[in-house]
């Protein structure tokens, strides 16, 4: 099975391209481990290299900071509610999307696209007039309304991908032996799109636990952590704590997107594999 | 037994029959679930969306400072003054080059990945273009901001190397150069290339993936030479992958506003235009025409990408 694979694949790779690849990824990795590395550094206003000394300290410093913890808890909220309503809405909407022909579906897809494509700063500044205009007081919602939106496309994408992988034999054969459309959905469609969902639900909490641009405008004067990090680096005066924070913003992030992945994982493109 | 017989057809009526009503109620069924996504993005983000293009159109008075809504397009003609077009250029240039960029460094990595390695290792390089992919984009840009500064580990390493001399070379190139290389073009460019680099490999790799092995075999079995397969074959039909990964690094570098003002030299980008705008200055009408260059620059862009095929392979 292996010898025939690695036999089907041709040729071993130049060492150039070796080279290359392991070169883009050392590069992909290079600043993430700086950030570790200065999260441990002893010196307290500097980025000077090499490092001065080894501690723990700055750890404790953060845990007792009260605007850190309050900016995670912020942040941990909004996530959640958006990540909430995006799973609600980008399944209705994929449940619809993913196969049947009606007018218009070309331009719903290609609208559901638009928060993706379109730069942030555009879905920032568009639900900030809107907002105004509808004199909404800015706080936690409008936050979470501005994420959920495209947090939502997320969702969509991954469970619209699903969807369209399931054969329809499935549903039909459902109704055949007389379920319907709710029983088919809880009994056919649901446990096949449950690892979708998860990892989309997983995917959209990471990407709103880390948006800044939608938020400067959707925020007010609350401050979710990016927000916190994004003020920090306007006045470089608490330097060992916004390295232990960084690193801690990147832990949080990372653990739930390795699941994630483990979610996915086998129902992507196989080589060769026509779409 | 005639009970039997009897009941059948009329079963088979009724089974018809809510059938028939099933489908004439799939259109309802349809509406229904398609109502609240529908209503969210209709009524709150295109209805945005409309709302910010309107005022676009809005009056601005400089000595009130005062907004009010007489249609002009006084908002637009000033999006060609001078400095204003400058500040469209500059950001337009900028995304480029990281586009272009971005597909040279991702281009080996993701042909590599998709050809040459599988199982266990593709997994790993999977995970490992993913995960700083992924990673939280304010630390990303903080991490440079610490690896470019004067002292920090670049200059350090660049010291180490003995190269003092070419990197003030560099840094005294017109369009690339600046004081230090935090406060460079060079730096700022570096940050983005960055930052968008995995959202050009991963679509690059998927369409690369999807070339049959056979297409590849067959081209051998006539004779062509790998880098000749290579040319007729395997670009032609990664080359859609590459204009998906640059849908994502044009479009986020054009609109980013937090990179340029935490790396680079003083002069405004197009985001920070809208923020400053529309914050400091409180000229929402300029700022909205601000952000309709991007949606006419993408718009374009998508336009152009959908005819090369980029949709199938995002």
């Amino acid at each position: 099975m292996r010898s025939d694979s690695a036999a089907a694949s041709g040729p071993r790779a130049p060492w150039w391209l070796k080279l290359l690849a392991w070169g883009g990824l050392v590069f992909l990795h290079f600043p993430i481990v700086v950030v570790c590395l200065y999260a441990f550094n002893t010196e307290e206003s500097a980025f000077s290299f090499p490092l001065k000394g080894f501690t723990l300290e700055w750890f404790r410093v953060a845990a007792e900071r009260q605007d850190v913890i309050e900016a995670i808890g912020l942040s941990l909220k909004v996530a959640l509610a958006a990540t909430a309503l995006s799973l609600v809405l980008g399944t209705l909407a994929s449940l619809v999307l993913a196969r049947r022909q009606f007018f218009g579906r070309e331009a719903l897809t290609l609208m559901f696209a638009l928060p993706i494509a379109l730069p942030g700063i555009i879905t920032g500044i568009a639900l900030l007039s809107a907002f105004k205009i509808a004199e909404v007081e800015m706080g936690f919602w409008t936050i979470a309304a501005g994420h959920g939106t495209f947090c939502l496309v997320v969702v969509y994408n991954n469970v619209v991908a699903r969807l369209r992988r399931m054969p329809n034999s499935l549903v039909e054969a459902s109704m055949d032996l007389g379920a319907d459309g709710l029983q088919t959905f809880r009994h056919v469609l649901l446990p096949q799109m449950a690892t979708a969902l998860l990892a989309g639900g997983i995917l959209a909490f990471a990407l709103s636990f880390d948006e800044i641009i939608v938020t400067t405008f959707t925020a007010g004067h609350e401050r979710t952590l990016p927000i916190w990090m994004l003020n920090q680096l306007g006045r470089p005066r608490d330097v060992p704590v916004t390295n232990v924070v960084a690193m801690l913003v990147m832990f949080i992030t990372a653990i739930p997107l390795l699941l994630a992945w483990r979610l996915t994982r086998g129902t992507e493109q196989v080589a060769g594999s026509s779409k | 037994m005639t009970t039997a017989q009897a009941s059948a057809p009329a079963r088979g009526g009724v089974g018809r029959s809510l059938s028939n009503l099933l489908y004439r109620r799939s259109t309802l069924r349809l509406l229904l679930l398609l109502t609240p996504p529908l209503l969210w993005f209709g009524v709150v983000y295109l209805g945005s969306l409309l709302a910010l293009l309107a005022q676009s159109f809005y009056t601005f008075d400089d000595f009130t400072m005062e907004v009010t809504p007489e249609l002009s397009w006084a908002s637009y003609k000033a999006l060609l003054d001078d400095a204003n077009a400058d500040i469209i250029l500059r950001t337009v240039g900028m995304s480029a080059s990281v586009t272009v960029a971005s597909a040279v460094l991702a281009f080996p990595i993701a042909y590599y990945v998709a050809r040459y390695t599988e199982g266990l290792r593709k997994g790993l390089f999977y995970v490992a273009i993913m995960l700083p992919m992924w990673a939280s984009y304010i630390v990303k840009a903080y991490a440079w901001t610490v690896i470019l500064t004067k002292g920090g580990i670049l200059y350090w390493l660049v010291g180490k190397l003995g190269l003092d001399g070419a990197l003030e070379w560099v840094l005294e190139l017109p369009y690339v150069g600046g004081t230090s290389l935090s406060t460079s073009n060079l730096g700022r460019f570096l940050v983005f290339t960055y930052v968008w680099l995995p959202f050009m490999i991963l679509p690059i790799q998927a369409a690369i993936e999807r070339v049959p092995p056979q297409l590849l075999q067959a081209s051998a079995d006539l004779g062509a030479r790998p880098a000749q397969t290579f040319r007729t074959v395997i670009l032609p039909l990664a080359f859609p992958g590459v204009v998906a990964g640059s849908i994502f690094t044009f479009s986020l570098t054009l609109g980013d506003y937090i990179i340029p003002q935490l790396v680079g030299p003083p002069g405004l980008f197009i985001g920070s235009m809208v923020y400053t705008q529309q914050g400091s200055i409180g000229n929402l009408p300029m700022a909205a025409a601000f952000t309709v260059v991007p949606i006419v620059i993408v718009g374009i862009y998508l336009s152009i990408a959908r005819r090369l095929g980029a949709f199938d392979a995002l």
